[in-house]
């Protein structure tokens, strides 16, 4: 069969995206290299903040891991009316904004929050989770949903043949644990781990809100106060070399455990377990509930807080801050389906270890953390223009390489079935080009792409990293004036906009999502 | 040894009639449309699938409470029947326990029961390294260790090619008599049921027909089987 031959037009867009991304990922880190004074070495403080960093993120880890196992256990084999309704609820963190499950979690645990109250109430004192538990909390908050729902559908795809099997051949639930399940958590475990471990060295906003101090800074956190309070350029880039390659070395283990997972899929039906013993049930069900609270009571409490808050204290910041954030999110949103676009139908027609490697370069997003990217971004603004003065249109571009990894991964996919599907029919009938594009390979890719643009747009709603670098006084996105109204103590009115916040970002992702379904043929 | 009195198996709005009744070391083929309830029969036989309705006897004994782990049954299943982590020798041994703490002489059995299906030389590989047909045959030994009453085989050789589907048959025929088993197998294939089993049913349209000599019944099909062939 003849090779097609790629269109120079396809392969000349698909090597440019390359280029941005590698500039925006490896680019800002060369010039983190070139400013850094190695020489100087690390202080004392570096030192303290390195190992804080290191020693949330694998207690952040271990908790969401070592919980998620018997939750998952218990959502795949219990049945309850609502049991769709908590897996739901699992994937919420993931679009919800930093900044807004931050207020939730204050007004559950917080100084004046629910758990506090209710301990003042029975004469017990108070609890402070400012610093290491506070930072850890909210990252269990945000990862022992991800880490479950990996295990559910690690679980799910255990062959039912095999459940049916260790029955016949009189396992006990010891046999059963060793020969199946400890199979699969032996497989997706460690990805998690690492996975969970890399989100939480990279997550900026939680350790702005609720960490800080000498005793609780991560690398980040000294990267921005370097940044912003010394304006020390050749310490924030020394700090972010450092992040870098820490965040390389673990992406790349968690790249390269998450390979190879070996369950042919079964043929399917549902599993029907043996019957539970009922301390095994009651086990089950405590745990589901507890589970429950710990993620929903926080939500419920930004809505409920939100209200009243909107109600008594409308802060005049809020509608430009708002239109800002609005403005960033949907011009990121479509940087980034452009790029996803243009770099899967390039990726999709490579073969071999160059595929591998352009894929590999695509995911570079994950690796370099959007606040390290800022910062090299900044370093190299600065000769240039006063980084200030380009606050939204960075915000814009980072968030847009941040989330392509997220795009890729939905839309690579959707373009192999495409190819697979109706590639040698398009052939056939000669259809190249636009007519191409728009009859045979947009609906097919319409709903991965509304749902990625969806994912992307909420999340450079949310963000707040690379907008704290940069931004001016005046010139705030709705995250970051949240989080100045927290500082200003005004927790009414922050907790007001955090509703908005919170709104706008779902209501973008269901927005984009919902137009890519919307009279969707397939 | 096995008989369905009056049965009702459903799976959501699916529903079966089955009133059959099998003598020790019967053959039975079961054949019939996709979807018309040919495993359900299958999971019924084995517990994976509790009776709507109606009683379940096995060497008259009720089975309608007993688990999956108390019948005298071993099922094949089309895929999956080894765990991928295991070798080929303890694959085969979970068949005498599933601790795998196995005595010299489970060895020894280990050892014999793999001979017999022609796999002496691969012992200590792992399911992934082996074809389809042999992994089959390593189910087939365990099978043959099991020693179970009946044989249940949910299309274990539809993805073989034709000879070796045949060969496989020819064995499983010969682990039959060896071990005085009854056998209950679903096909697709006609010639299959010739080649193994004495007698066939016609599983469709919400029933399974009465067992007939297999020769007979494709020689003078009714009509549901008319309307499959």
């Amino acid at each position: 069969m003849a090779r097609r031959t790629q269109p120079v037009i396809l392969r000349f867009a698909g090597l440019t995206a390359l280029l941005l991304v590698l500039g925006f990922t490896l680019g800002t880190a060369g010039a983190l290299f070139l400013a850094a004074e190695p020489g100087r070495g690390l202080a004392r403080s570096d030192w303290s903040a390195l190992r804080f960093t290191l020693v949330q993120a694998s207690l952040s880890a271990v908790i969401s891991v070592v919980v998620a196992v018997p939750l998952a256990r218990a959502l795949v084999r219990q049945s309850f009316p609502g049991r769709s309704l908590v897996l739901t609820l699992l994937g919420a963190p993931f679009l919800l904004p930093v900044i807004v499950a931050v207020l939730g979690l204050l007004a559950v645990w917080g100084r004046s929050g629910l758990v506090s109250t209710g301990l003042l109430a029975i004469g017990a004192e108070r609890i402070d989770i400012y610093g290491l538990w506070g930072v850890v909390l909210a990252h269990v908050f945000f990862n022992l949903p991800l880490v479950t729902r990996i295990l559910v559908q690690g679980w799910m795809a255990i062959p039912a043949e095999q459940f049916k099997l260790a029955e016949q051949l009189q396992f006990s639930p010891a046999d059963m644990f060793r020969h199946l399940e400890m199979q699969m958590l032996r497989q997706s475990l460690p990805g998690a781990f690492t996975l969970v471990f890399l989100l939480c060295m990279t997550s900026f906003a939680v350790a702005l809100a609720l960490g800080g101090g000498p005793r609780a800074t991560t690398l980040e956190l000294a990267i921005y106060q370097a940044l912003r309070f010394d304006f020390d350029l050749a310490h924030a880039a020394m700090l972010a070399g450092v992040q870098f390659g820490l965040c390389c070395l673990v992406a790349a283990v968690a790249m390269f455990l998450s390979l190879g997972v070996d369950f042919g899929a079964g043929l399917g039906g549902p599993v029907r377990h043996k019957s539970l013993r009922s301390s095994q049930t009651l086990m089950d069900r405590t745990l589901i509930v507890a589970a429950v609270a710990f993620l929903g009571l926080p939500l419920l409490m930004v809505v409920v807080r939100g209200i009243t808050g909107l109600i008594a204290d409308l802060p005049d910041g809020m509608g430009p801050a708002t239109l800002r954030s609005l403005g960033v999110a949907l011009i990121s949103a479509l940087v980034s389906l452009g790029f996803a676009l243009v770099l899967a139908a390039w990726l999709d027609r490579l073969r071999g270890p160059r595929r591998w490697g352009a894929e590999v370069i695509g995911y570079l997003g994950i690796a370099a953390s959007p606040f390290v990217m800022g910062t090299g971004l900044f370093i190299l603004l600065n000769p240039v223009i006063s980084p200030f003065s380009v606050s939204l249109p960075v915000t814009a571009a980072v968030n847009a390489v941040i989330s392509l990894p997220f795009s890729l991964r939905v839309l690579l996919p959707a373009f192999a079935q495409l190819r697979q599907s109706h590639g040698r029919l398009g052939d056939s009938l000669g259809m190249s080009g636009w007519s191409r594009f728009r009859l045979i390979s947009w609906p097919v890719l319409r709903r991965p792409a509304g749902f990625a643009t969806g994912l992307a747009a909420a999340l450079s709603m949310g963000d707040l990293g690379v907008i704290a670098l940069f931004a001016p006084t005046r010139g705030e996105t709705l995250p970051l004036y949240i989080y100045s109204l927290m500082g200003a103590y005004r927790m009414e009115a922050a907790a007001g906009a955090a509703l908005v916040l919170l709104v706008s970002s779902l209501a973008l992702f269901w927005l984009f999502d919902r137009g890519g379904r919307l009279n969707a043929a397939v | 040894m096995l008989r369905f009195e009056k049965a009702l198996l459903r799976r959501g709005t699916f529903a079966l009639n089955v009133d059959l009744e099998l003598a020790k070391g019967d053959r039975l083929a079961l054949i019939g449309p996709s979807g018309g309830g040919k495993s359900s029969v299958l999971d019924a036989v084995a517990g994976f699938l509790p009776l709507g309705e109606g009683r379940l006897e096995i060497n008259g004994q009720d089975m309608n409470d007993a688990q999956p782990a108390t019948r005298p049954v071993t099922f094949l299943f089309q895929e999956h029947n080894l765990f991928p982590h295991l070798t080929v020798a303890q694959n085969v041994g979970l068949g005498i326990r599933p601790n795998l703490r196995l005595s010299a002489e489970d060895h020894q059995r280990v050892t014999k029961a793999l001979a017999e299906v022609d796999l002496s030389d691969h012992p200590h590989k792992l399911p992934r390294e082996l074809s389809g047909g042999q992994r089959q045959r390593v189910a087939l030994a365990r099978a043959l260790l099991r020693d179970k009453p009946l044989l249940l085989l949910d299309e274990p050789f539809a993805a073989l090619g034709p000879a070796l589907r045949r060969e496989m048959l020819d064995l499983v025929a010969r682990i039959c008599e060896e071990t005085t088993a009854t056998l209950i197998m679903v096909t697709h294939q006609p010639e299959d049921a010739a080649r193994i089993a004495g007698l066939t049913s016609v599983v469709a349209d919400g029933s399974v027909s009465q067992p007939l000599l297999t020769e007979e019944l494709f020689k003078n099909p009714p009509p549901t089987l008319k309307a499959y062939l």
